[in-house]
């Protein structure tokens, strides 16, 4: 690597330093837009003890769901976690832990976190199990609780296009978490589908700009679908 | 006769403007995007990242990276925008969406919703719930009035975990539409054939009858 050049050439790169315990901010919402490879390399290095923060935690056998299989996982913290057995089946064990978390409060934490705002308030969760412990605070008459931003060792993203300098741009509704996540990681890894030169992306169009991206891979996708809805033509 | 559920989306529909932005829970309010009067024009946001939502794709249009909340595969309308989540919920919780229509288990007469957890039982999550009817000025709560063993879901207190506190106005099951106000439940409405005397028998929390209760019509 040299200069502004963040692209590897292998998921092992991509991941290297990735250590037992470490926090790893995922993008991705169900299975659209998950970093599939990198979570596949995760699974290859057997690394254990992770938390994730992550909307959701894949299926049995795909996305995050396939790092349940050797307990890589021990803390989620996610909105929504409904979509496999085997998460439900170490939930009830007691072998994971759990903290869910509001989408939007999700979404938000993982934005102030690579910020640089250690917390905000939100009405959300206010008079719910979520606002239990937190800081209430009231302006213009209306309550809030105030909750904590996310920061991780690890930032995993999926993007469509990347440039050699990390700049990054989205696909579609695969956007979903994946700009929050790309800012709060120390070390932030983004695979792509497709590698292009500086100034091929319009300065305009980048999502992700590349000061917050440190490695940049290319690879091949297979996009599972969750919920395939037609209509008739 | 209780609403059906295709009803249930058509009253609901009555209550869209032109103009308006609208969020749609999943299940029975996903169905009010059939019922859109003629001649206004609604825009549906999905909180994962869509303002603009259209029909679902032809499997030629299949496109795994366009999806709605419910994880679906859809297509985006035109002047459709597609943006971040944290962009998402900011439109969410900063009042922007014009009508948020969403299930519930339990409703009570201060306005609060239970949606998301029964102890107990294995707990998903609340997904985008709680931002949504903490957001949202314009809610509207669809549900059966009473559990299949008869139990009523319109309650002095909500019993199981909260989703929001204070944040319901309206209120349409199966049987009645009703608004939230000054700690009781109005009677606005009542479903074809349904009597107010069932509907007062289902409703355990405090009712306000008016003398006359229109009856809801369908075409």
């Amino acid at each position: 690597m040299s200069g502004f050049n963040k692209v590897v050439n292998s998921y092992e790169e991509a991941m290297a330093g990735l250590e037992d315990g470490m926090t790893v901010i995922a993008g991705g919402f169900g299975l659209c837009g998950i970093p599939e490879n990198l979570i596949a390399q995760i699974r290859k290095m057997g690394t254990k003890e992770l938390t994730f923060v992550s909307n959701n935690c894949g299926v049995d056998d795909f996305g995050l769901g396939i790092l349940l299989v050797d307990r890589q996982i021990k803390k989620m913290i996610s909105s929504y976690v409904g979509e496999n057995a085997l998460f439900e089946k170490q939930l009830l064990a007691g072998e994971l832990e759990v903290e869910l978390t509001p989408q939007g409060t999700l979404a938000e934490k993982m934005r102030a976190g690579g910020a640089g705002i250690p917390a905000f308030y939100t009405a959300t969760g206010y008079g719910t199990p979520v606002g239990e412990g937190k800081e209430v605070r009231e302006f213009n008459g209306r309550k809030y609780i105030m909750e904590e931003s996310i920061t991780g060792d690890f930032a995993i993203v999926k993007g469509w296009k990347a440039d050699t300098y990390g700049n990054v741009i989205y696909r579609d509704t695969a956007q979903n978490f994946n700009p929050m996540a790309a800012t709060a990681g120390k070390i932030t890894v983004v695979e792509v589908e497709e590698i292009v030169q500086p100034g091929e992306l319009k300065p305009t169009e980048i999502h992700t700009p590349g000061i917050y991206v440190n490695r940049v891979i290319k690879g091949s996708f297979e996009k599972r679908i969750e919920q395939r809805t037609v209509r008739q033509a | 006769m209780a609403l059906s559920r295709e009803q249930i989306a058509q009253r609901i529909a009555r209550e869209l403007e032109d103009g308006f932005y609208v969020n749609l829970g999943i299940g029975i309010p996903t169905l009010v995007a059939n019922y859109i009067p003629e001649g206004i024009e609604v825009m549906l946001q999905s909180e994962n990242g869509l303002l603009g939502m259209g029909p679902f794709p032809t499997e030629d249009e299949i496109d795994a990276d366009m999806i709605n909340a419910g994880k679906q595969t859809v297509t985006a309308a035109t002047g459709a925008s597609i943006f971040s989540s944290a962009e998402s919920f900011a439109m969410i919780r900063g009042g922007h969406v014009d009508l948020t229509v969403l299930g519930a288990f339990e409703v009570d007469v201060n306005g609060n919703i239970a949606s998301w957890m029964i102890p107990g039982k294995l707990i998903k999550g609340m997904g985008g719930a709680m931002d949504l009817v903490a957001g949202a000025e314009n809610i509207i709560v669809t549900m059966t009035h009473a559990s299949k063993h008869g139990e009523s879901k319109l309650l002095t207190n909500c019993t199981l975990p909260l989703t929001g506190a204070g944040c319901i106005k309206k209120v349409l099951t199966d049987l009645a539409f009703l608004e939230i106000k000054d700690g009781a439940f109005h009677l606005k409405e009542r479903a074809p054939g349904v009597s107010v005397e069932e509907i007062i028998e289902k409703t355990e929390g405090k009712l306000v009858v008016p003398e006359h209760v229109p009856e809801m019509t369908f075409a």
